[in-house]
């Protein structure tokens, strides 16, 4: 069930942890040890604003295997405000209301389960910034 | 040093229930052997490119496995792995031990078995391809990436899916007179774009099949040749070759809708084989999804950015166009056996060259240009092929 492979992951998967080099000042997600911008391995780890726009969206409607019972669901890569492009995928919205440019914000869901009696795995996904008006 | 193909083989693209991984294998070593007329105790060594064994089969090792299995112990045998690229790469390696010196004759075989499993299950497989821990377990496909990369591209070029769909319809319409081709049918834009929607924009004909296939090729140099008793006028020269590598994930590159790999090997491959992007006769490129197309004519110098579809309207991707791509049906009607694909490629040159694909045949080929991609273009690997 790979369990500490998805616990490494806990402070990207719940707080979008990336890291900024010390020399370019480059920002990345997923967090990288060495900067592909200038190459200095001098970094700092930095919690990404969990806020961006949509950079493109598509429909999943053959989904890989243990993603069956959500299918279709839409996937998206978000132009976060730091700067990076993150893969997700968009929640609380209808894919008919999906655009490019579209404003989102970072919620934690559930990503997917390992079996009925499996590890499940909670992160982020990312909704239209408007929803959270309704709460 | 020269490097030469001096034996091709195939086994035809299809749903091979009947078949397994080592079949298929030793189905395209046998034609190939038997193409080259030659004696296969003369094999120095045996690569083999394969995307998905080990992940759907739970086969490893394939190196000795296939080496066993073709009657070829005890020869040195190595598996490749590159995704979607493995079979380009296998012919890579065989290449550079060829021109390295410590072997003279190698055989190469890119093997994929993908439909013994349900589709489902080969998604996951084909997704190994792009970042496990960032996209797969975020439900990512490898169809929704490159559907993430058609919505932008169509978006920022302001092309429609028609443009896009033109690039499917050549593949069919090459395809019809390919023997080894998965769908020999000729489709027309209107069932491209009317098709249901696997990942929007990308419809079922945007994007090639699962599917099972072997391809061979036998390299030798320049000696191996005279011993072995190969026919010269039989063989096909390797002119150059090259790899280059970008980010697994999209979301990692500055500029997404460029194929920076893909620029950066054929560029090399142009300058390693002295030639240019207008001495290419014919160009078997990537099409695993009709994005991919346009965006390669664009990243090997055929195209500007985001005019790749242009060459498509004007027809000069057909047979008797300006570039030629795609000619015996490329990835999307020949098939898209992953791990097989980049083998394929460079059999379909080599009989271009050879003048024997008859309907089909780009009339005077001198020059031929096999592209292939490991996921989204993180892995490019190109050649170039010469007539003797
Ligand atoms: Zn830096």
């Amino acid at each position: 069930m790979e369990i500490s492979r998805n616990w490494r992951l806990r402070y990207q998967r719940y707080k979008l942890e990336g890291t900024k080099c010390m020399d370019c000042g480059n920002v990345s997600f997923p967090p990288r040890r060495v900067c592909p911008k200038c190459g200095s391995e001098n970094y700092a780890t930095k919690a990404l604003m969990p806020t961006g726009e949509v950079y493109s969206y598509t429909l999943v409607t053959s989904p890989p295997e243990y993603f069956e019972s959500q299918a279709p669901y839409p996937v998206a890569m978000v132009k976060l405000d730091d700067g990076p492009l993150v893969s997700t995928q968009l929640t609380d919205v209808n894919y008919d209301a999906i655009r490019i440019g579209m404003r989102v914000e970072m919620v934690t869901r559930k990503l997917r389960a390992y079996g009925k009696n499996g590890l499940i795995i909670y992160g982020y996904k990312f909704r239209p910034e408007e929803a959270k008006d309704g709460n | 040093m020269s490097v030469y193909i001096a034996g091709i083989g195939q086994t035809a693209v299809s749903e091979h229930w009947d078949l397994s991984l080592r079949d298929l294998a030793l189905d395209a070593i046998v034609r190939a052997v038997k193409d080259a007329e030659m004696d296969k105790k003369r094999i120095e060594a045996l690569y083999v490119g394969n995307m998905l064994a080990g992940e759907l089969a739970q086969q490893e090792h394939l190196g000795a496995l296939i080496a066993d299995h073709a009657g070829l112990l005890p020869i040195e045998a190595t598996h490749i792995e590159s995704a979607c690229a493995s079979g380009a790469e296998a012919l890579r390696m065989a290449y550079l031990h060829i021109r390295s010196g410590e072997i003279g004759c190698a055989m190469v075989v890119g093997v994929e078995q993908m439909t013994d499993v349900l589709t489902p299950r080969a998604t996951v497989g084909l997704a190994g391809a792009t970042d496990a821990d960032y996209e797969v377990t975020h439900g990512f496909s490898f169809v929704a990436i490159n559907a993430l990369l058609a919505r932008r591209y169509m978006h920022e070029y302001g092309v429609r899916h028609e443009d896009l769909a033109l690039f499917p319809v050549n593949s069919h319409a090459n395809a019809v007179h390919n023997p080894y081709a998965m769908y020999r049918n000729e489709i027309d834009v209107d069932r491209v774009v009317k098709a249901p929607k696997v990942c929007d924009p990308i419809s079922t004909f945007d994007s090639g099949p699962i599917c099972d296939g072997s391809a061979a090729c036998v390299l030798v140099n320049e000696e191996s040749m005279k011993e072995l008793g190969i026919n010269r006028e039989h063989c096909v020269e390797i002119a150059s070759s090259s790899c280059a590598t970008d980010t697994l994930t999209l979301s990692a590159r500055d500029a997404p809708l460029v194929l920076k790999a893909a620029r950066i090997s054929a560029d090399n491959a142009y300058k390693r084989a002295g030639v240019e992007p207008g001495d290419i006769d014919l160009f078997e490129l990537h099409d695993a999804f009709s994005v991919m197309s346009a965006m390669s004519l664009e990243a090997c110098g055929f195209a500007e950015k985001g005019r790749g579809c242009e060459l498509a309207k004007e027809g000069q991707i057909r047979i008797d166009g300006s570039i030629p791509i795609c000619t015996m049906g490329g990835l999307k009607a020949r098939g898209h056996p992953v791990g097989a694909t980049g083998v394929y490629q460079v059999v379909e040159c080599v009989e271009q060259l050879r003048g024997e694909v008859g309907r089909n045949q780009v009339k005077d080929a001198e020059i031929a240009m096999a592209q292939n991609f490991g996921g989204s273009g993180a892995t490019v690997v190109t050649h170039i092929l010469r007539r003797v």
